[in-house]
């Protein structure tokens, strides 16, 4: 399942697109601090979030995160879409709290066998 | 890969947008000439950690980034205030960092440890006023 059919079947709406919308999901995952996550986010998962800063959009291109999904309404600032559109990663954003954005992606995945 | 290559990079102190380009730039690299993806994820989040914690603690240092047929050694020495106890260090959960920083997301302690983790190999050397070099290895075949 892409980035994009997530955005589209969990009602998040794209911040960010580009190429990243084209990628796919295999899993998702919550959580706001960042070493946290770039040490356990699993590669190619939805990684839901409420830090929209630069160093976010760093975090999920090295742990090679399929995309970031701003949680709670949170915004991404200006340098971090920036960032985001120069390295291709997409980002979403839904006013869902966390944990029923990462039930909603994983309620999609689940229904496309993922 | 006949030759081995060497990269070398400054990471500059307090400034938390640029923390990270010295990692995409090798990983980029490292997807060019075709290294395995799981190694490059580990090799990235390691050489992050450390790029941030140069940012955080040291005021920036130099990365050298040693790449062969064999292993990825990365080499990252700088001369901010030293570790005194780096066993301390090396727990998950222990932290230095202040307020403004784990605003930002970071400080939670996990840095070292993820280094670590990641790594094949890793050293850490200190000296308090003088500075500290970290030295991580990755296998290029696991």
């Amino acid at each position: 399942m892409t980035v994009k059919e997530i955005a589209e079947r969990c009602g998040f709406a794209v911040a960010c697109g580009g190429d990243g919308l084209e990628r796919a999901v295999t899993g998702v995952f919550c959580c706001d601090l960042l070493s946290w996550a770039m040490g356990r986010a699993p590669a190619d998962s939805a990684w839901i979030t409420v830090m929209g800063n630069v160093n976010a959009v760093a975090v999920a291109v090295l742990a090679d995160t399929a995309c970031l999904v701003l949680a709670e309404d949170a915004v991404m600032d200006d340098a971090g879409l920036q960032k985001a559109q120069a390295q291709g990663v997409a980002v979403l954003r839904t006013a869902l709290p966390s944990f029923d954005a990462g039930l909603a992606v994983h309620t999609a995945l689940a229904a496309e066998g993922v | 890969m006949a030759q081995a290559m060497t990269f070398t990079y400054t990471v500059p102190g307090d400034d938390f947008t640029r923390a990270g380009e010295a990692s995409s730039s090798i990983k980029k690299t490292l997807k060019k000439i075709g290294v395995a993806p799981d190694v490059i994820r580990r090799v990235a989040i390691a050489m992050y950690e450390g790029e941030i914690n140069m940012v955080i603690h040291a005021h920036g240092g130099q990365i050298t980034v040693e790449i062969s047929s064999d292993q990825i050694d990365m080499t990252l020495a700088d001369t901010g205030p030293g570790i005194p106890n780096i066993e301390l260090a090396m727990q998950e959960g222990w932290s230095t960092a202040p307020d403004d920083v784990r605003s930002l997301g970071f400080g939670a302690g996990m840095g070292l440890p993820n280094m670590k983790k990641y790594t094949d190999e890793m050293t850490v050397e200190s000296t308090v006023g003088v500075g500290t070099t970290v030295r991580m290895r990755v296998y290029v075949h696991q």
